[in-house]
């Protein structure tokens, strides 16, 4: 038993939902007691879709549970062929159906409907949501890609499929714009997308494709695995984020898809990101501290964007996907860091706290963890909430993508210029933490003359003068200066700080 | 009944035939109760007993809330507790520890059933019975199901009142009579009423739940029982069964409503009339003002209510009666006869009633009828919008103060933002 108070991910059949909300022509008979319906929200509020997900539940009651509760999946199962004639069927059970062990795959079979019926077997008390996505898609392409007879012959312009998007995805249909029209720049045709927007028919032509691009390992890995055991299909390992992490993609496809290497392609001239970077304005974001945590595949490359493409010094690298700890501790050794694989989002709290990061790039949790510690965040991974499903065009991957990630991990940040001249006039009359916004019309008041309060375990006094320093200091840096110099005085037992130890610590601590 | 308001024996819709249904529910278990319920018990905390699903559904009804210290948590089950039940009950302990050290403001935890927990049969009150014992009298630990096999919505509450039900002190025998106000209302609503209980010369009123467990109201003979919500079936059997005596009355929505809430409340209490309607009169003069203007524009127009939390009669009466409203269908998900007698009474004739659900089938008599209004779930709101019919989702009007004289307006004003936005998007 596990204490939760938020999870991370949904259970293993909401993954299976993604799939079947993100495909047209299939339909999940789940089964399901009264109440497992909620998870529809998720796809009509905070994806906004404006239609009900292709999901039946049998919503068994107790009074069911005596033992037709089979036959109450039959009907539920037959009655959703009826109705919405789908390509493809997926049956399963929910955590609670899972105990009742009614079987929906043999009950399915047994209905006889003339179309594919795919069971799933969705561990729920093992297992979660992007996990159940995964497996979910692997059965899809396992029993709807048709191996042709002869080997596919090569046509005059390389082909690729697509895989990973889905419903419910942390900026999915963007992604999916921006690197569709990437590829297509490259002069590769693009085959089948899947699952987003695909059928079970575009499913059986998967075959018909040199190579296959993943843009979610965590969904499409294992199909893609399964796709280069049975057709031969090589898929791509790098994911386009960042201008760097687009660059080599682009390398990566090129080669698969067997181009010239310089041919003309997408330029990245267009993204605006690596310029943006190096202007003066961004000095500023030079070392700041920042904290990732996320799913594997956003949270390795956002910590790669943020080192090498910004200039931030990652302090913290985790994620919750339990599935990649492999590759997470090898990108965070990398920083010199030991990754943080938790589902607790105490855990994750506890270790922001002790990082002391100046930004933190994270779920919709460490959002909230970020503004209890006052500290500016950007949401880079799902489970994120109705905001990040924007109206704009907002992709994370390609070169608008890297645009789109300076803008976002920045603005939360004080600009460079900002923060210049709030220490340029510290201590001004009318520009300080006290003063009351000039554009009310209103004197402020005067700042308050009172002694800083010391906690009560400092290790050392300080001396008037020091003390008078330390208020020259901004304000919002002025608590960070404070803990330094005292945790200096205490490493060298200083009795008293004065002047020269504020300005000693100073110096030890810029090292 | 009061007798404010006339009822023919010939009119209404107690006699009226009413469309059973079965098949998928697009409703939320009684988990869901959770969310509103730990806002008004301010030192309990609930902890769902149950699988990430369980923990899930909250977080995802909780949305922000899930960040503002709240008091309700998920032990979540793994296979470990489903290989045997005498570990299940010892890892609830250890669960149960570590929360009581974390949060020592704790008195009154309730260990909440769910369809998991119900299904492998993990026996909640003997381990609340063991708890009890360990933590007592620091904490008093009890449980309720709100599981979706057994619990639609709102029925969480009235499972979590019932629980608490035998807990209440007993009132002494031959005590004066009290009044018991049962069902959660937003405490805003709670103070207007204590102060019109007051002006009406009823001074011994105690609502239930009470806003702390250390405070709660005494039940005996001398207990009349005013429900104030329509979805406490077994609270009021629990409150009878300890001798107290419900006060048949509609529910305070809307002016008529409210009014005659609180006359059957005077009655029952031996309060002149008159007196009484004199006391409420300025604050329902104030509500049929609110409420006239939004009369204008739903009068005329068609109505339809899928099922979700007991509510939706009393509130098709408050848009028939009050705002001149026309209903098609309205749906619940479980008619108690008995408590919404004196409802269906004051429902025009001939209104379509419906219980339980089978949503396809439901939809295609929606789809059928073009209402003008829509009452539906958030899981069909958006996609019937993309129809093209106009909704509002059924779940803020649980959220949302709207009993009483002072937001009567705020009620109508719920029904009518949807249309008048739809208006103005279409000019």
């Amino acid at each position: 038993m596990q204490l939760t108070l938020w999870t991370y991910e949904g259970p293993p059949h909401v993954g299976a939902m993604r799939v079947a909300t993100a495909m047209r022509g299939v339909h999940y008979v789940l089964h399901a007691p009264q109440g497992d319906t909620y998870a529809d929200l998720l796809f009509t509020m905070i994806e906004r879709r404006g239609e009900r997900p292709p999901v039946t539940y049998t919503t068994f009651q107790a009074r069911d549970l005596g033992g037709d509760t089979a036959q109450l999946f039959k009907d539920a199962a037959r009655d959703a062929y009826a109705r919405f004639q789908p390509q493809a069927l997926l049956v399963g059970a929910s955590c609670t159906a899972e105990l009742i062990q009614d079987d929906p795959g043999g009950l399915a079979a047994a209905l006889q409907l003339p179309v594919p019926v795919i069971p799933l077997e969705l561990p729920a008390y093992q297992k979660k949501e992007n996990w159940g996505a995964s497996e979910t898609f692997y059965q899809l392409v396992r029993t709807l890609a048709v191996k042709p007879a002869t080997p596919r012959v090569k046509g005059p312009q390389p082909r690729c499929n697509l895989l990973g998007p889905t419903a419910l995805g942390f900026h999915h249909r963007d992604d999916l714009r921006e690197i569709t029209q990437l590829l297509v720049q490259l002069g590769i045709a693009i085959n089948v997308i899947a699952p987003w927007s695909t059928t079970p028919a575009d499913l059986a032509r998967l075959a018909d494709a040199d190579f296959n691009v993943v843009l979610y390992p965590e969904i499409a890995q294992t199909a893609a695995a399964w796709l280069t055991r049975s057709f031969g299909q090589p898929a791509t390992k790098t994911i386009p984020i960042g201008v760097q992490g687009t660059r080599e993609f682009i390398a990566e496809v090129v080669e698969l898809a067997g181009l010239e290497a310089n041919a003309a392609g997408p330029q990245d001239a267009a993204s605006r990101s690596p310029w943006y970077a190096r202007s003066v304005d961004s000095t500023y974001l030079t070392g700041k501290r920042v904290f990732v945590f996320g799913d594997a595949t956003h949270a390795i490359a956002a910590a790669r964007v943020a080192s090498r493409e910004f200039g931030f010094q990652v302090v913290g690298l985790g994620s919750y996907s339990r599935e990649f700890g492999r590759e997470l501790r090898a990108a965070a050794a990398g920083y010199g860091l030991e990754a943080l694989i938790t589902d607790d989002y105490l855990e994750v709290e506890a270790a922001i706290t002790a990082a002391a990061p100046e930004l933190v790039l994270g779920t919709q949790m460490e959002r909230h963890i970020a503004k209890r510690l006052g500290l500016p965040c950007a949401v880079i991974s799902a489970p994120m909430h109705v905001q990040d499903f924007p109206a704009r065009h907002a992709p994370q991957m390609g070169f608008e993508g890297a645009n789109v990630l300076f803008d976002t991990w920045v603005h939360p940040l004080m600009m460079g210029l900002e923060e210049h001249l709030l220490s340029m006039f510290r201590g001004d009359f009318e520009f300080h933490e006290d003063a009351a916004p000039s554009h009310l019309g209103r004197a402020a008041a005067p700042a308050s003359s009172a002694p800083i309060e010391l906690p009560a375990t400092s290790p050392a006094a300080w001396t008037a003068d020091a003390e008078q320093e330390l208020r020259k200091i901004p304000f919002f840096v002025r608590a960070k200066a404070r803990r330094n110099t005292e945790a200096f005085a205490l490493s060298r037992s200083l009795p008293l700080i004065t002047l020269e130890t504020l300005y000693d610590a100073k110096a030890h601590f810029s090292k | 009944m009061s007798p404010v308001i006339p009822i023919q024996a010939d009119a209404g819709c107690n006699s009226a035939p009413v469309l059973r249904e079965r098949g998928q529910r697009e409703v939320f278990c009684g988990l869901t109760g959770i969310i509103w319920l730990h806002r008004k018990m301010q030192d309990a905390f609930f902890l769902v007993v149950g699988s990430r699903t369980c923990a899930h559904l909250i977080q995802s009804a909780a949305g922000v809330m899930i960040f503002a210290e709240p008091r309700f948590a998920t032990a979540i089950l793994d296979e470990r507790d489903l290989a045997g039940l005498a570990d299940a009950q010892e890892e609830l302990d250890r669960v149960v520890q570590r929360l009581l050290e974390r949060r020592p403001d704790i008195r009154l935890l309730f260990l909440v059933g769910s369809c998991p927990s119900e299904v492998i049969k993990l026996d909640l009150s003997r381990a609340a019975g063991r708890l009890n014992q360990r933590f007592s009298p620091r904490v008093r630990v009890l449980n309720y199901s709100g599981s979706g096999i057994e619990t639609t919505f709102t029925q969480g509450e009235d499972a979590c009142l019932a629980a608490l039900v035998p807990e209440l002190p007993a009132a002494p025998a031959r005590a004066v009579a009290e009044l018991l106000v049962v069902g959660t209302l937003a405490d805003v609503v709670e103070d207007q009423f204590r102060r019109l209980f007051e002006a009406m010369g009823l001074r011994r009123v105690t609502f239930f739940p009470s806003r702390s467990s250390t405070a709660l109201p005494a039940v005996g003979p001398s207990t009349r029982l005013l429900l104030a919500q329509p979805f406490l079936g077994d609270t009021a059997k629990a409150l009878e069964a300890r001798g107290a005596r419900r006060v048949p009355a509609p529910f305070p929505l809307g002016a008529e409503g409210s009014a005659a809430w609180l006359l059957a409340a005077a009655l029952a209490m031996g309060v002149d009339a008159t007196a009484a309607e004199k006391a409420i009169a300025p604050a329902r003069q104030r509500a049929m003002q609110a409420l006239a203007p939004h009369r204008a524009t739903l009068a005329g127009k068609q109505v339809f209510f899928f099922p979700d939390s007991q509510l939706e009669i009393p509130l098709a009466r408050f848009l028939a009666r009050e705002l001149g409203m026309r209903l098609t269908e309205v749906g619940t998900p479980y008619l108690h006869r008995q408590h919404l007698a004196e409802e269906l009474a004051l429902l025009p004739a001939g209104t379509a009633l419906s219980e339980g659900q089978d949503v396809e089938r439901q939809l295609d008599r929606c789809r059928a009828a073009q209402p003008d209004l829509v009452v539906c779930g958030l899981g069909l709101a958006n996609p019937l919008e993309a129809e093209g019919l106009t909704t509002k989702w059924a779940i803020e009007l649980v959220f949302t103060p709207i009993q009483g004289f002072e937001q009567a307006g705020d009620l109508a004003g719920l029904f009518t933002r949807p249309l008048r936005r739809r208006q103005l998007l279409a000019a």
